[in-house]
């Protein structure tokens, strides 16, 4: 069978390619604020300025960031193994409740650094259940990790919602919520850190989790590339079949995988809950388990492109909330279009600038080899 | 204890919610059996919805609406096409990326274009599809069972109802008598034997696609202009993904998936009465939530295998190379 697509140059497959996919869908986001009649090089000039324009916005910014670079690992590392978990979304609400429980039962008597840990550990292991079924079920029942991922989205969504009205609800509180948590549960902001020194950096939400999701970057690096499971769950993914003759089994590398997936998706939570709100409200997530898929794709699941691309919706987030308050006409909606359309070009059409740079490159090679 | 009446409007609504799904899961039946999953069913309905209120607003008629529906149905089944078929792109990928670009769009467009938080103007009358009275409905209204059977609960839907059910029977048709159907039905198992026998693979899939995008359409512009009188933000709600949970429950075949449309039409027409009501004798009441989650927790079952098995199109999901 032929080889479908030409073979770049390596700085052109891993640098320009993800650079132009990425361009591509911005500027059809753009296309879309000339269509309702606003400039996109005005809208642009104060996203920019909104999400960088001062150290409590670049806080928010990092905020965000934080989230999404867990989200984005959840998806990347599913798909170094073949899996796609389409799941993060309910598994960073399933992983709030294990930092409600941990935060309800410790924010009275317990200072936020024993607390913190704790919920931190309790996140992962909410997560990590919560992948664990659908990844059961793939790995032993032959269902598409797919399609139980999205139903689980769901479930969890109505699981929440009764545990929130049902159980977690104080007598008091209007809303589905919890009881709003005592300080013993606050993860210090980056701001307050800012504090001892003297700067002032206003409330932003910034908190240490972002040093926390760092450090998720890097292990899952380490994971990945250095070593034994981490080439397991490559070869798994490249080729199912040659990694069964290698002798590698297929159900502890799904299982494994996805309980990490979980576990990584489930961290965003603390994020959210502990450096946020501070309480776990109906559907907290709000969308940042899907916008890791945007992260992972654009990204090209390598935890530092993951970290990058989770700066950049992190910009798009914060700026994006800052466009919509001075310009009402492009709403936050525009923030789900360029989502879409950088899953679009980074991922379903990753390929279609692709003939066009074989060219470019096959023909300078062979003047090269002419001159010669 | 529910009685006569709750139940006979339980029915009822059955019918109505039975509607969007069924029209959903008839597309994405054509799309799958071709080879090509569709995620982005729940985008393409919310597109559709979106177009339906725009385009019946503007010109006041249903029909311009539902053409319009069908035409954004269409075109986002053109994009999933060209990059799942023409681009072999990965077609999860596509699916989420037209679903949210779908939730951004028509929001976007909404709020800017008509100030109301993302809603379309409400529409008059003229410009919706009004409930019809089936023939010999008035005739027939006395006679016991066969009255109220015929007049109270088939008779009084919109158009759109009657196309959704009349799809089942031509989709089976189409789809097991029929030359085009016996294609698509290969295509989706064997693209390589089909494309031996000297028959266009890309064409075929293009076809399961945009006939997928014109159901996705219809049901899209019954939200807006048949069961509402308006656009909302995210009113699909959901119901293409268990669209989708109704197409492995009906094991991608048309007769079933009109028994699993009703089904899980039947669990959302019974969340509204059972809402904080108690079984009889246990008074154990039963969380809204559980049976909200119901069609979900029940595809999850049959897709581990407990009831049944649920093999999907064997070249489902992966784009065909042509061998040179």
């Amino acid at each position: 069978m032929s080889a479908p697509f030409v073979k770049l140059p390596r700085w052109v497959d891993i640098g320009l390619m993800p650079v132009v996919n990425v361009f591509a869908g911005f500027l059809l986001a753009g296309l879309v604020v000339l269509f309702i009649g606003e400039s996109p090089l005005n809208a642009l000039g104060i996203l920019v300025k909104g999400a960088l324009g001062s150290v409590n916005n670049i806080f928010y910014t990092l905020f965000y960031a934080t989230s999404f670079i867990f989200t984005g690992l959840a998806v990347a590392v599913a798909f170094h193994a073949g899996l796609f978990n389409i799941g993060g979304e309910g598994q960073a609400y399933v992983g709030g409740l294990g930092v409600a429980l941990v935060a309800l039962a410790l924010d009275k008597f317990m200072p936020w650094y024993i607390t913190a840990p704790l919920a931190l550990l309790a996140s992962m292991v909410f997560g990590a259940l919560w992948a664990m079924i659908p990844a059961y079920l793939q790995a032993r029942r032959g269902s598409h990790i797919v399609i139980t991922t999205i139903m689980f989205n769901f479930i969890a969504s109505s699981m929440m919602v009764y545990i929130l009205v049902k159980v977690l609800k104080p007598a008091t509180a209007m809303g589905p919520q919890t009881r709003p948590f005592e300080s013993g549960a606050f993860v210090p902001r980056l701001g307050q850190v800012l504090d001892l020194f003297g700067i002032k950096s206003g409330s932003a939400p910034a908190n240490l989790t972002f040093f926390v999701a760092l450090l998720a970057a890097w292990m899952v690096w380490k994971l990945i590339w250095r070593t034994k499971f981490g080439y397991e769950m490559r070869t798994f993914g490249f080729n199912p079949t040659a990694a069964a003759y290698a002798g590698i089994s297929a159900f502890r590398v799904t299982m494994l995988t996805m309980l990490i997936s979980g576990a990584l998706a489930g961290l965003m939570s603390v994020n959210t809950v502990l450096g946020g709100v501070h309480k776990v409200e109906l559907d907290f997530v709000a969308g940042a388990g899907f916008v890791g898929i945007a992260v992972a794709l654009m990204g090209r699941s390598h935890p530092l492109g993951v970290v990058l691309a989770a700066l950049l919706f992190g910009i798009l987030y914060q700026g994006g909330a800052e466009l919509s308050f001075q310009v009402p006409a492009i709403s936050r909606d525009m923030i789900l279009i360029i989502q879409a359309l950088v899953i679009l070009f980074a991922g379903a059409l990753e390929n279609m600038f692709r003939p066009f740079f074989g060219h470019l490159f096959a023909r300078r090679e062979t003047t090269a080899a002419g001159a010669a | 204890m529910m009685d006569a009446t709750i139940l006979w409007s339980v029915l009822d609504s059955t019918i109505r919610l039975t509607t969007p799904i069924l029209l959903c899961c008839l597309g994405g039946l054509y799309s799958e059996r071709s080879g090509v999953f569709d995620i982005g069913i729940e985008g393409k309905m919310l597109f559709a919805a979106f177009a339906a209120g725009v385009a019946a607003h503007a010109s006041g008629s249903a029909y311009f609406g539902l053409l319009a529906g069908i035409g954004a149905g269409v075109v986002f089944s053109a994009l999933h096409g060209f990059a799942c078929i023409t681009q072999r792109g990965n077609q999860i990928i596509s699916g989420v990326a037209i679903n949210f670009l779908a939730a951004g769009m028509t929001a976007l467009l909404g709020k800017a274009w008509y100030q109301q938080g993302g809603k379309t103007p409400q529409l008059e009358t003229t410009a919706r599809f009004q409930p019809m009275q089936l023939p010999g409905a008035m005739a027939v209204k006395d006679v016991p069972v066969l009255g109220p059977v015929y007049e109270g609960l088939l008779s009084g839907h919109n158009l759109l109802v009657y196309v959704s059910f009349l799809a089942v029977p031509l989709t089976w048709w189409v789809v097991y008598r029929t030359r085009f159907g016996l294609r698509l039905r290969a295509v989706g198992e064997n693209p390589a034997a089909v494309d031996t026998a000297g028959i266009s693979v890309t064409r075929l899939r293009y076809a399961g696609v945009l006939i997928c995008g014109v159901f996705a359409g219809i049901a899209g512009s019954y939200l807006a202009i048949a069961q509402s009188a308006n656009f909302s933000p995210n009113m699909s709600a959901g119901r293409g993904f268990i669209a989708l949970a109704a197409l492995i429950f009906a094991k991608w075949n048309p007769i079933g998936a009109l028994g699993a449309c009703l089904l899980f039409g039947f669990l959302e027409a019974l969340a509204i009465p059972l809402q904080g009501a108690s079984i009889p004798g246990i008074g154990w009441k039963v969380p809204v939530q559980l049976i909200t989650a119901s069609p979900y927790i029940l595809t999850v079952i049959l897709l581990a295998g407990f009831i049944g098995k649920a093999i999907p199109p064997k070249a489902g999901g992966v784009a065909y190379v042509k061998e040179r």
